[in-house]
């Protein structure tokens, strides 16, 4: 506005007839006004409010050397409600140690190593390396280790210092959870009864030991809690897909399971026995497996 | 001077004038028509992605659940975009060295995340949380059809307000037993439609009780979405 002014007094002192040009001026000032409104209408046709300036998930981001706008964990990070407290919860291995002190791997002195490096065991850690650093270079060679082993002929658990108590009082709730958890993402490879054929198997992924073979159902459960976190040969590692709650459930199904496969049909009661169905494998004619898994490692 | 007009123009002035109600009428449908097809919202408009990643391969033909890559649909608003590692999962062995997994390759190893292209993209004013739907029977195939015969994903519904209300004024019509949320082959000849047959109803009505399923004037309310 000023500057309209101003060039009008300029100009105004060479021309006599300044009123009019003055005049024409604030006509099209007035014209502008009056175009406002449509302005105002066509800006209507922004899209602001539904691409507001937020990050939504997965959104990329200039400030980030990365480009991301979701942030991983820094390393360590502990979730609200995840601290450790409760070792064998978060890993399957007793805080004190475990009692096979030769198999034991030599970052594993003591439970407080695994503490630590179960502390950036939280849930749903998408992007975070969630205990991985610590324990994922060393899986393959766990793995082999386990191939040395005969069989559990030794009765030497592949995880050693591995609890074999769940950390909770397992209900029938827990079991369907474990059902329900066990189909989705270990049945891929597993197979739905855990005999090792899954789809993914089948579609040439090496082929995982049975469940009910005589290593396995003589393993502790901090060992399927252990493989379940950090991978075990060629089974990656499922910390980040699989909080520790439902590991545990998990395991409870896959105990379940391997007493459905392995059960004879003496030991069935005898109401339900005519619900059996004969699986894929061979029920083995020794006792009945325990429930709450095998023989406790010496 | 003689008219201009012949005296039938009357009878013509009359008629345009009723017409026009009509002409009005049209145009408003015409708009609304317009607004709601797929020219506007986008629906049905397959989107090509960095990696030639099938949902019909993944979850049709090998019956992978949704569960095991979008994670977190059950506990988060966000139904969670699985991250590389997941893939890794299986084609660390699996087509390991085919080239329409090289995208997937180096994004494991240069550790950068596959910049996928969004496909269904709410406007940012409308809240919206995967896990109670899914918590209280709402499948996924009544919003997203059948991904498990999409080899490219496309949007199934319009994402429209009054696509949304269509199911919050009646969720009886549209709600599921909890263990069929994830079954894509639920009532699969009508995965998006209502559904008013008197069994769907009666079942609604009685999972809309065991769900408890707010009140129709709480899922109406604005505040409900808007907020």
């Amino acid at each position: 506005m000023s500057n309209i002014k101003h060039r009008g007094n300029v100009e105004g002192g060479e021309v006599k007839g300044e009123t009019p040009r003055a005049r024409r001026l604030s006509g099209r000032v007035l014209f502008t006004l009056c175009l406002l409104p449509f302005a105002l209408y066509l800006s209507g046709c922004r899209q602001d409010m539904q691409d507001q300036p937020r990050y939504e998930a997965y959104e990329p981001s200039k400030s980030f050397s990365d480009g991301q706008a979701s942030r991983p964990y820094v390393e360590g990070t502990v979730a609200r409600g995840y601290r450790d407290v409760n070792t064998a919860y978060y890993t399957g291995k007793n805080a004190t140690g475990g009692g096979a002190g030769a198999a034991q791997p030599a970052t594993g002195g003591g439970g407080l190593t695994a503490m630590t490096s179960a502390g950036a065991n939280t849930p749903n850690a998408q992007g975070a390396n969630a205990g991985g650093s610590q324990t994922g270079g060393d899986v393959n060679v766990r793995g082999n280790v386990a191939g040395n082993l005969p069989g559990g002929a030794s009765g030497q658990s592949g995880t050693p210092g591995s609890v074999n108590e769940f950390p909770f009082a397992v209900t029938a709730k827990d079991l369907d959870r474990g059902e329900e958890r066990f189909n989705i993402y270990c049945s891929m490879c597993h197979g739905q009864t855990g005999y090792g054929d899954g789809m993914i198997v089948r579609r040439g992924f090496r082929r995982p030991p049975s469940l009910h073979d005589d290593r396995l159902r003589a393993e502790t459960l901090g060992h399927f809690f252990d493989v379940i976190t950090n991978g075990w040969g060629a089974m990656p590692d499922y910390s980040e897909q699989i909080p520790p709650r439902d590991r545990w459930a998990i395991i409870a199904y896959i105990r379940a399971l391997q007493l459905s496969q392995n059960t004879p049909a003496a030991e069935v009661p005898e109401n339900l026995r005519n619900q059996r169905k004969p699986g894929p494998g061979t029920p083995t004619t020794e006792g009945g497996h325990q429930g709450t898994g095998g023989e406790r490692t010496p | 001077m003689p008219q201009i007009f012949h005296r039938s123009t009357n009878t013509l002035a009359k008629l345009s004038i009723f017409g026009s109600i009509f002409v009005l009428l049209f145009v408003t449908w015409a708009v609304a028509e317009i607004n709601r097809s797929s020219w506007n919202t986008g629906a049905f408009d397959e989107r090509e992605q960095p990696v030639q990643f099938s949902h019909k391969h993944h979850t049709g033909d090998d019956g992978i659940d949704c569960r095991y890559c979008h994670t977190s649909v059950e506990v988060s608003s966000n139904a969670g975009l699985p991250p590389t590692k997941t893939c890794m999962n299986c084609h660390s062995q699996l087509w390991s060295d085919s080239p329409y997994l090289e995208p997937v390759r180096a994004s494991w190893k240069n550790n950068k995340p596959i910049e996928w292209t969004r496909v269904h993209d709410l406007p940012d004013y409308v809240y919206f949380n995967h896990s109670i739907h899914v918590a209280k029977g709402v499948g996924c195939s009544s919003c997203h059809g059948r991904v498990d015969e999409m080899p490219l994903v496309y949007q199934a519904a319009s994402l429209q307000m009054e696509w949304c209300l269509a199911c919050h004024r009646e969720p009886e019509r549209y709600l599921r037993p909890k263990s069929e949320v994830f079954n894509m082959d639920w009532q699969q000849e009508n995965a998006l439609a209502e559904n008013k047959t008197a069994e769907q109803l009666a079942r609604g009505r009685q999972l809309k009780v065991d769900y408890k399923v707010r009140p129709r004037a709480i899922l109406e309310s604005c505040s409900t979405c808007h907020r």
